[in-house]
């Protein structure tokens, strides 16, 4: 488990403003409350197959681990702030399949684009619809107060459709050098993806620790109104979050696509369920201000090796739906105890 | 204090009710008796124990000692909610109705009796007869949304009858209402009353006293004062025996060591529609000026848009000379005005956030270069705090949650203070912590003053307002009277409920020609945010 050695550090600067001295008080045992669960899974995996604790199996987890956990990272720091957006798990999909569209070359291939702009430019187009969508959703429950959750719900659905209809419902393949780079490469013999994961982990995990706005999500999610009569700007600030939620989702479409070679049509399918469930079990409470990000970290990490571990283990394929959605229950309840704190 | 017999038996007689929660001592052995017919009024200040007594009498709370009877006959058994129901009916100031349901399906609501299905048309034309029989004007389809406050009262006062009581307590009835509403709603009561119902009016508006009740029974520090015939007990008196000062004792209060000096604050032609009038308000440097009204007068108004959080319709805000942008806390902050929030676990506290974070969340500005919040900085910022405000915390990192209420109190205080403001505005500062907290917090507005800068004291406590250099009051949105230091709890309290207009000196004039103001100022900020553009 060498993968997890250097999350504690980074998410552990998400507490150090809060305490004066070094010593381990509840708020931080809170913190690790999913690091024993995550050990007796390792031994778990262990019995259950050697081939678990091989270096390309566990390379195999992190590496899955990633683009699930930047959707958790935009969710958790939308979840702080006290909103939730549901429509990362359609923006993940569709910044790729959007920004293709727009370069790609419009004869020759089997997907036909529009060849608007040069190649190179598909990273920061993608990151650009990604940072719209979230601006998208920040105008709906921001300027014309609808409600977060319908409004959110009804733009995974929309997102999802536009996917599907500039696509044409197929998977789209040969994405320029650039694109693909990130999610192919290794760096140091580990996935570049993996360490751009720990490192996006870390950036914030240090902005909510140790910048003014970062520190100014868990005011504004623990009481909105406490927050706007102390100065903060409560809207703008809300908003600027939304959207740096839908760039990260973008950016996990791009690792995504990468990592796969092809966007596929379903490309974050019902991922969003996943993204909750790990950020509550990492301990984001869902009614905002509290919980960190290397909770959500770790929530991330326990999921995909409950999965990993079935997979080993050789549960019936059929199965594995049912023994996934039964695990984060008993997940939850774990962490609900191992916290001591009621999860909302 | 039992009021005479004229042959039919009291329709609520409280006798030597003792009621405590905790250390608190909310009742002490105070009690109190409604005869038949009779317009009841019970008055007191805040924590008199009014609605202890209240809860005590429609069966939500249980005493912890004496005795109740309604009509000679021992109350109901503690639980029987429909006993009680049938003997005193309560018409709160917050409305009890389903907004969304009709008048009818409000008026039976869980008890559709005999049915199992429910007969709509039977329903509407039991509730059309209902409300006909206490003369109100409502349709019976109508949905409660759509009717008026004062309508609602009424069919919230026809509901309360139709289960037999011929008790009524109405809790602040006319604080929603309009001056013509009220007219009616006291038309009302009369015609009832002329049937044997009996009220007991609890109100903060002595004049409303006068012109509806026949007796009024005064409370103050959970003991039974006063009850005597409205007619002939002069108003003084009155006032005297709710704030326990013979009229015309001053009790001197700690002001100002030295006049005060430059303005710090100037308002002009600030206002808000319906809530508060014009208002030009200079406050000086070293100086403290009470804004004193009950709720609903404006005056809490008044803070939230000097601090920013309101935008108002009218008019200009200046600090030291400099205009401050309206409805914007950023700006508001950036001029030097700090904000004491009325209710601090609405808009004072983060509660599972530290001590730490919550002094600092004004001033996350100043701990770091470049938008950066230096951890150390951030402790040892707080601890200045904790230790000059004498906050009592294990340390920086503690959750405020885990703090007492004045404790709490002391931290959103460091939190305004943290800018080192050029004006202070604290709404209720003192809401709900106790008697040494109390002194310390005021003590501390003091110095904030005598340290050379302004301060503004929203309140309807007098114990605040007693660290006042002046003391303007608000009723219904405009200034009505001005006092200097040294004023007489009696004339205060007189000026809070609206009796006694005196002059306002002092450049404080308020225009005239503004109403009532429509709602109660402590309704929703929503709106505007205040951040836009």
């Amino acid at each position: 488990m060498t993968e997890t050695a250097s999350p504690p550090a980074a998410g552990a600067v998400d507490k150090a403003p809060r305490r004066g001295r070094p010593r381990l008080d509840p708020a931080r045992w809170r913190d690790l409350s999913l690091v024993p669960v995550i050990l007796v899974l390792g031994v778990i995996g262990f019995i259950v197959s050697p081939a678990f604790l091989t270096r390309d199996n566990l390379i195999g987890v992190v590496q899955q681990s990633t683009e699930l956990g930047l959707l958790v990272l935009a969710e958790a720091l939308i979840l702080i702030s006290g909103r939730m957006d549901l429509s990362l798990e359609s923006t993940i999909g569709l910044a790729p399949v959007l920004a293709l569209w727009l370069v790609m070359p419009a004869h020759g291939a089997r997907f036909a684009g529009l060849e608007l702009f040069p190649a190179w430019t598909a990273v920061p187009l993608c990151l650009a619809v990604g940072a719209a969508v979230g601006a998208a959703n920040g105008f709906l429950i921001l300027k014309l107060r609808v409600n977060g959750f319908i409004a959110t719900l009804g733009m995974l659905t929309m997102l999802r459709g536009l996917q599907v209809g500039i696509s044409e419902g197929q998977s789209i393949g040969n994405v320029p050098a650039s694109f693909a780079y990130l999610g192919k490469a290794d760096w140091l013999g580990v996935p570049a993806a993996v360490w751009i994961c720990l490192a996006l982990f870390a950036l914030g995990g240090t902005a909510l620790g140790y910048l003014r706005h970062g520190r100014a999500l868990y005011a504004i999610g623990g009481n909105p109104e406490a927050a706007r009569a102390a100065g903060i700007r409560v809207d703008r600030i809300t908003w600027i979050v939304l959207a740096v939620g839908g760039l990260l989702a973008a950016f996990a479409g791009i690792l995504y696509t990468g990592h796969y070679g092809a966007v596929s049509a379903s490309q974050g399918n019902g991922w969003i369920f996943q993204v909750f469930a790990a950020a509550v079990i990492g301990g984001i409470s869902l009614k905002g201000g509290r919980g960190t990000l290397f909770g959500a970290l770790t929530g991330v990490l326990t999921l995909q090796l409950v999965i990993n571990v079935m997979t080993l283990g050789g549960v019936p394929p059929l199965w594995t739906q049912f023994l996934n959605g039964m695990i984060i229950i008993v997940a939850l309840v774990i962490s609900r105890f191992t916290s001591g704190e009621k999860q909302d | 204090m039992a009021g005479q017999t004229d042959g039919r038996p009291a329709a609520v007689r409280a006798e030597g009710i003792v009621k405590r929660y905790g250390p608190t001592v909310a009742l002490e052995g105070a009690g109190l008796t409604v005869r038949a017919g009779e317009a009841h009024a019970l008055v007191g200040r805040n924590g008199a124990g009014k609605s202890t007594l209240v809860s005590v009498l429609t069966g939500m709370e249980r005493p912890d000692a004496g005795r109740v009877t309604f009509g000679g006959e021992p109350a109901p058994g503690w639980g029987d909610t429909a006993g009680w129901q049938r003997r005193v009916a309560c018409v709160y100031q917050k409305s009890m109705t389903v907004p969304e349901l009709t008048v009818a399906e409000n008026l039976y609501l869980g008890r559709f009796q005999g049915e199992r299905v429910i007969r709509w048309r039977a329903l509407r034309e039991r509730a059309g007869e209902l409300l006909a029989g206490y003369g109100v004007d409502a349709d019976p389809a109508a949905r409660i949304k759509d009717l008026g406050v004062e309508q609602r009262q009424f069919v919230e006062i026809a509901r309360a009858l139709s289960f037999g009581a011929r008790l009524i307590i109405l809790d602040e009835p006319t604080a929603r209402l309009d001056a013509a509403g009220i007219g009616r709603l006291f038309a009302r009561l009369r015609s009832l009353r002329a049937r044997g119902v009996a009220f007991l009016f609890i109100s903060h508006h002595l004049q409303e006293v006068y012109e509806l009740c026949d007796t009024v029974t005064v409370f103050r520090d959970a003991r039974h004062v006063l009850t005597a015939p409205v007619a002939g007990l002069p108003e003084d008196a009155l006032v005297a025996a709710m704030t326990g000062e013979e009229a015309g004792a001053a009790r001197r209060s700690r002001t100002a060591a030295r006049p005060p000096g430059e303005p710090v604050l100037r308002t002009e032609g600030l206002a808000l529609e319906g809530h508060f009038a014009p208002l030009d308000l200079t406050v000086r440097a070293g100086e403290v000026v009470g804004l004193a009204g009950a709720t609903g007068s404006g005056n809490t108004a008044i803070g939230e848009v000097l601090v920013g959080l309101r935008a108002p319709d009218r008019g200009r805000i200046s600090v030291r000379g400099r205009p401050v942008r309206t409805g914007s806390v950023p700006h508001a902050l950036e001029a030097g005005i700090g904000y004491v929030p009325e209710d601090r676990h609405r808009e004072g506290l983060v509660p599972g956030r530290s001590v730490a974070e919550n002094a600092t969340l004004t001033v996350a500005d100043q701990l770091g270069p470049m938008g950066t919040v230096l951890p150390a900085r951030t402790r040892e910022f707080a601890r200045r705090m904790i230790a000059s405000l004498d906050i009592k915390a294990t340390g920086p990192g503690q959750p405020v949650s885990g703090l007492s209420g004045g404790n709490q109190q002391k931290v959103v205080i460091a939190r305004a203070l943290a800018r080192e403001p050029a004006v202070l505005v604290a709404v209720r500062p003192t809401n709900g912590v106790d008697v040494k907290s109390k002194d310390a917090l005021l003590g501390v507005v003091r110095d904030v003053a005598d340290g050379g800068s302004g301060a503004v004291l929203v309140s309807d406590e007098l114990d605040d307002l007693r660290v006042c250099d002046r003391v303007l009051t608000v009723f219904h949105g405009r200034v009505t009277a001005a006092f200097g230091a040294g004023w007489r709890d009696h004339e205060l309290v007189a000026a809070m409920e609206g009796m006694g207009e005196h002059d306002a000196p002092g450049g404080e004039h308020p225009p005239a020609g503004e109403g009532r103001p429509a709602g109660r100022d402590t309704e929703g900020t929503e709106g505007t945010e205040g951040t836009a553009s």
